[in-house]
């Protein structure tokens, strides 16, 4: 511990490097040769290129500076976790029973089985004894979905994980339940958090995600994650990822998704909370008949941050693909909105759809909405769409006009525009959920939790707005 | 009387639009309010119910017996005012039921009462949808979202069936109606009708009138009222047009 303290005295690059030289063999002690070797490569990258800034074109509007300057503790070790850890991650969804997997400050937790099979065939477990248990998974899979060229956050990733989750679903495996994996951040110090996940679906196969990324304090860390995601032939993937940390945080989220031939996916990303959240989604559609769906809400207010990038690679013909991203930004918050879509040159009949649209709340909230094509196809359809604007004043007194009040008009609208995404979630009791955090969000009675970010008390008993009541 | 409007003057960005009007209306009693473009019967509309913008620079709006004027628009709904939209606003996202049953409770929590059980507010939204001919799919939309002109008018008067206004404006709720859907608004609102409420029904022409009957017709120019009178007014001023009150409102 004593050398951590020392540690924390640097910035964080300068920090890691040294943290790398000196401990190596730890690094490493649960590689296979493969891996390492990437650790390598992509450790001499990030020394040459360091963190992104925002000088780089990409990084223009969301200043990571005042992250990656900072000193924070980068836990080298497996700490010892208690055993009412459990109690912690306890998810209570009414009617949504799902397979959880829990990592606390980054760390895999269940030490008894850290690599299970679920009793439908589905794999999964710590990254670190996956890759000893299916090293020619890994080599197939591994660090080839991410491209060579990612930036600092993805190789220092790359260079120091030491753990993460890994998810195989066979050929021809659908999951029984949701697959839940709940990571936690809960710690004195200011934390730094990296982990690596591998999710590997065979063909004809079908997994249902659920990836929510909570803080249980209100210190400040930076988690910096990176997925890939394989999605062979006829497969089908949901993947919701929940983001509700504290307003000292920062996230780095990059997920690289690779898609076969037919196989489709759906990516949800919901952010509640955050201090600084970048999202890096990227979709490379590989195989003919393959479609994503790549939708997100983000709920930010007081001096938030968020960045969605979002790039969709059209590599082949006959994809499609449909991107929806709806905020609200409230005080003094921040958005960006990055979508690009790429078609390449053979990529015929390729049907692309962009569209973000975000609510205003006050003058000093700003988003900045870029979309970006580049087609080098002649016979495809693609279009984009991009709006901000405020609530709108002839529905408020309407509304008003039928009794309710001024906080529910303003509510009533901003979770209509919210809706569009939230009824997307197609499993019934985590939609329920999700609205109900939706509601409260917009209400300003969202904390950062207790617990997990769905522990948020008993589902409301009052209904106002969500009832179907042709369904009944 | 339920409603005392007196002396009221009424301002859109600074420019008076109502210059010290007077009505009186008592329950049980049914009001047309006519008059040619541009002379304030839609500001009047407004000014009741309490649009942002639409300012009262002098005069009170007595309703039940307190004067309104500083009241919010909910608040003045919640006291039984309710306006049947010219426009009626799309509210994309919002489905008809949700908001009929928000603005119920909104009505019932304001009066001390429990919200509304579903079951009973189901049975109520099947009873009033009768009443206007309304298609059970419709209320199953977002508010007003692809209505067709006449569907959007025969939901202002759904609206009014289920929330059970003490006091309703009609502001053109004619305009862009054919026939057969302006003998359905009208059935709707002579069903409504009683001796505890009252209509004020602001229309350009005097065809509403013959479904909708009036106990007075009042015609406003250039911000005031400038002549009232029975029924038969109305049927004047669909031979005379209005060329003659001009010249009146001058002498």
């Amino acid at each position: 511990m004593e050398k951590d303290t020392l540690q924390q005295a640097l910035p964080l690059d300068q920090m890691l490097i040294e943290q790398y030289r000196k401990n190596k063999e730890l690094i490493t002690a649960n590689d296979i040769q493969y891996v390492s070797k990437l650790r390598e490569e992509a450790f001499q990258t990030f020394m040459e290129s360091g963190f992104p800034h925002s000088g780089m074109e990409q990084w223009r509007h969301t200043d990571v500076d005042v992250l990656t300057e900072d000193a924070y503790l980068n836990e080298m070790e497996v700490p010892d976790t208690k055993k009412d850890i459990e109690e912690l991650f306890r998810c209570d969804i009414h009617n949504f029973d799902t397979e959880t997997v829990s990592m606390l400050n980054g760390w895999y937790i269940d030490k008894e089985s850290p690599l299970k099979t679920l009793p439908e065939g589905i794999i999964v477990g710590s990254i670190r004894q996956a890759m000893k248990a299916y090293p020619q998974i890994f080599e197939k899979y591994y660090g080839t979905i991410v491209p060579k060229n990612a930036n600092g956050f993805v190789q220092i990733n790359t260079a120091m994980m030491q753990d993460g989750v890994f998810i195989w679903v066979p050929d021809g495996v659908k999951s029984a339940k949701t697959l839940q994996i709940i990571k936690i951040i809960n710690k004195e110090e200011q934390l730094f958090v990296q982990s690596r996940n591998l999710i590997v679906l065979g063909k004809n196969s079908e997994l249902s995600l659920m990836h929510c990324d909570d803080s249980v304090n209100q210190q400040s860390s930076l988690v910096n994650t990176v997925t890939e995601i394989f999605v062979d032939e006829n497969a089908n993937l949901e993947l919701y990822k929940l983001q509700n940390l504290n307003d000292q945080s920062g996230l780095i989220n990059s997920t690289f998704v690779q898609q076969m031939a037919n196989s489709n996916i759906k990516t949800n990303t919901l952010t509640f909370n955050c201090g600084l959240i970048r999202n890096n989604i990227h979709v490379k559609l590989d195989g003919q008949g393959s479609h994503a769906d790549v939708l997100g809400l983000y709920l930010m207010d007081k001096q938030q941050h968020i960045d969605n990038q979002i790039r969709i690679d059209h590599n082949v013909a006959h994809c499609t693909s449909n991107e929806l991203f709806k905020g609200i930004l409230d005080e003094d918050a921040s958005a960006v909105f990055n979508g690009y879509i790429h078609v390449a040159r053979d990529a015929q009949k390729t049907n692309a759809y962009q569209n973000n649209n975000n609510i205003l709340l006050t003058p000093t909230a700003t988003i900045n909405t870029m979309p970006f094509l580049e087609i080098y196809a002649d016979d495809v359809k693609c279009s984009h769409g991009a709006t901000v604007g405020q609530l709108d004043q002839e529905a408020m007194f309407y509304i008003r006009s039928r009794g309710i009040s001024a906080a529910n008009a303003r509510l009533l609208l901003m979770y209509a525009f919210a809706a569009d995404i939230i009824n997307e979630i197609s499993i019934e009791a985590l939609r329920q959920r999700i609205d109900d955090m939706v509601k409260k969000r917009l209400r300003g009675e969202l904390s950062v939790c207790d617990k997990c970010v769905l522990h948020c008390g008993a589902p409301e008993k009052e209904y106002h707005f969500d009832i179907d009541l042709s369904k009944i | 009387m339920l409603l005392n409007i007196k002396n009221l003057t009424v301002a859109i960005e600074g420019k008076e639009i109502i210059k010290g009007l007077n009505l009186q209306v008592n329950k049980g009693e049914v009001h047309a309010i006519m008059g040619p473009n541009g002379t304030g019967k839609s500001t009047l509309a407004a000014a009741i119910t309490g649009r942002e913008g639409y300012e009262v620079t002098e005069g009170e709006i007595w309703y039940k017996d307190q004067n309104i004027v500083e009241l919010e628009p909910d608040e003045r709904a919640n006291l039984g005012i309710f306006l049947s939209f010219q426009y009626p606003v799309e509210i994309p996202g919002v489905s008809m039921t949700n908001f009929m049953r928000t603005a119920i409770n909104a009505q019932r929590e304001y009066n001390g009462l429990p919200p509304m059980p579903a079951g009973e507010f189901l049975k109520l939204m099947e009873e009033k949808k009768k009443l206007v001919d309304i298609h059970s799919k419709l209320t199953n939309r977002s508010v007003n979202e692809g209505f067709s002109g006449g569907e959007k008018k025969k939901n202002e008067i759904f609206q009014m069936a289920l929330l059970q206004p003490t006091l309703a404006i009609l502001d053109e709720t004619d305009s862009g109606l054919d026939i057969d859907a302006l003998r359905t608004v009208a059935k709707g609102v002579n069903e409504l009708r009683s001796n505890e409420n009252a209509f004020v029904v602001i229309t350009h022409y005097q065809r509403l009138l013959e479904y909708i009957v009036p106990d007075f017709v009042h015609v406003m120019y250039d911000g005031k009222i400038v002549k009232s009178g029975s029924k038969n007014l109305a049927l004047e001023l669909e031979d005379k047009g209005y060329e003659w009150l001009k010249e009146q409102s001058l002498v």
